[in-house]
């Protein structure tokens, strides 16, 4: 657990000392959302309705758009191939890293999140279910990301190879989350959309450290 | 399939032990020897080298020589358990390699690259990769690695303003900081001044007397007396086998 510990302190630390990306993300999500009610027009009924598609979308690209910078500072300065020379399970270390992904940029996302959901009309019954599926669905949203993060180190253009793997993966957890939401505004209830969020994280908990260590070893080869 | 689960259980294992209790992780392990045997080493479809060899007693040194390109770094990323070799076997006592978090336990691996964060002091830069190695890690520990190569002062300067030979003395102060038996050192004097260099062939020459083991390889001058020579140029595949794939 120490060294979990160990490498969460030291990439939050990074992240504080570079602010500027994780300001970045959160930026990033509230402007795109913000550009839907210009683009749409004012009109609350039609806001109303998309407004849950408009905030999963959004999360989801903003926390791709940070996704390279998980495994790609310590792949170029030499530091991926020392972690994976510590002696402990490297599962551990990225794990580490994951969370600390997680927490630099969906946790500011899950702050913004109400108030850009009170900028779109979101039906007031909804916002338990959108927190609910933000904290459910975010988690997962960085473990799968890890997995593309570490699969295109050393490739030429990552970025846009990184997209095209992993949003695909991404899509159940949209199509849950945004079902939980739509639910809920319309008095319906939320619980089996919630549960298969939750489902898709204990599947992915386990799965994606081990998909990623399997393809940081390859890189770090 | 049965050998799969087995890696799948050890490795279950090992996240249950994230401490490695019991595994000794972190402490030096004495009087060891390490010995390689009839290696081999493939890059993408080349092979670099093949039948290389060595035995190296408790306290002692290899010193790999060679031109470009001939596998200096690849024997070394070998050596570390981050390249499987092509053919052969790695020996520590007399055991063959196989447990590869055991194995990084006792090693310490300088390669290129410094691994050094910018925005992270000189300390705490040193203190991350200590702890990684040894959670229990105490100041004194980390202080005496940074003395041993001149960086006191430095301590709390961010590692952007590094110079080059700066990051190099810090990337070498990681040796100290965790002890581990076994070094493995990729051209460790490049961009060290002569005074570097000195201090250096004194933290080689300490760590050997205490029964530790380094393999190193250079284009410079770096003393290692007693050091078993090897040239990889030696161990190069005939020109024969390079161009048997037409024949």
């Amino acid at each position: 657990m120490n060294r979990l510990v160990t490498v969460i302190q030291r990439d939050l630390r990074l992240a504080l000392r570079q602010g500027s990306d994780s300001l970045m993300v959160v930026g990033f999500f509230v402007l795109t959302v913000t550009l839907f009610p210009f683009g749409l027009g004012p009109e609350s009924n039609l806001l109303e309705r998309t407004s849950a598609g408009i905030l999963w979308v959004t999360a989801l690209l903003a926390s791709m758009l940070s996704l390279d910078r998980l495994f790609q500072g310590d792949y170029e300065d030499g530091s991926l191939e020392l972690l994976a020379l510590t002696p402990t399970a490297l599962e551990i270390l990225v794990m580490g890293k994951i969370v600390s992904h997680w927490l630099t940029t969906a946790v500011p996302m899950l702050v913004a999140a109400p108030v850009l959901a009170l900028l779109l009309h979101l039906n007031e019954d909804a916002f338990p279910a959108l927190m609910l599926s933000l904290l459910l669905g975010t988690p997962t949203l960085s473990l799968i990301g890890a997995m593309g993060a570490a699969l295109v180190l050393g490739a030429r253009r990552g970025g846009v190879l990184l997209s095209l793997l992993i949003l695909p993966l991404y899509v159940p957890v949209l199509i849950f989350s945004v079902g939980a939401v739509d639910a809920a505004a319309q008095g319906l209830p939320v619980r089996g959309h919630l549960l298969i969020l939750g489902g898709l994280l204990l599947a992915a908990l386990p799965l994606a450290p081990l998909a990623t260590v399997a393809a940081v070893r390859q890189a770090v080869e | 399939m049965l050998p799969l689960l087995g890696t799948l259980v050890r490795r279950v294992r090992l996240i249950g032990n994230p401490l490695g209790v019991g595994q000794e992780f972190g402490m030096v392990q004495p009087m060891i020897s390490f010995r390689a045997d009839q290696l081999a080493c493939r890059r993408g479809d080349r092979l670099i080298f093949q039948g290389l060899g060595f035995s190296l007693p408790p306290g002692g040194a290899l010193l790999l020589l060679g031109p470009n390109g001939s596998g200096k770094s690849s024997l070394l990323r070998l050596l570390a358990g981050l390249l499987k070799p092509a053919a052969g076997q790695l020996f520590w006592g007399d055991e063959p390699l196989s447990d590869r978090e055991a194995h990084a336990g006792r090693l310490h691996y300088l390669g290129h690259q410094d691994a050094v964060k910018p925005v992270l002091t000189v300390e705490e830069n040193l203190l991350f990769w200590a702890r990684l190695h040894d959670p229990e890690t105490p100041d004194q520990r980390i202080a005496a690695a940074l003395a041993a190569f001149n960086l006191k002062a430095l301590a709390a300067t961010p590692g952007k303003l590094l110079s080059a030979g700066q990051r190099r003395r810090l990337a070498l102060a990681r040796l100290l900081a965790a002890p581990a038996p076994l070094w493995l050192l990729d051209e460790p004097s490049v961009g060290l001044d002569r005074e570097s260099v000195a201090r250096l062939e004194s933290v080689l020459a300490a760590h050997r007397a205490t029964g530790g083991i380094v393999a190193l390889s250079t284009h410079a001058e770096i003393a290692l007396p007693g050091a078993e020579v090897l040239r990889l140029e030696d161990f190069a595949p005939a020109v024969e086998d390079v161009m048997g794939i037409w024949a």
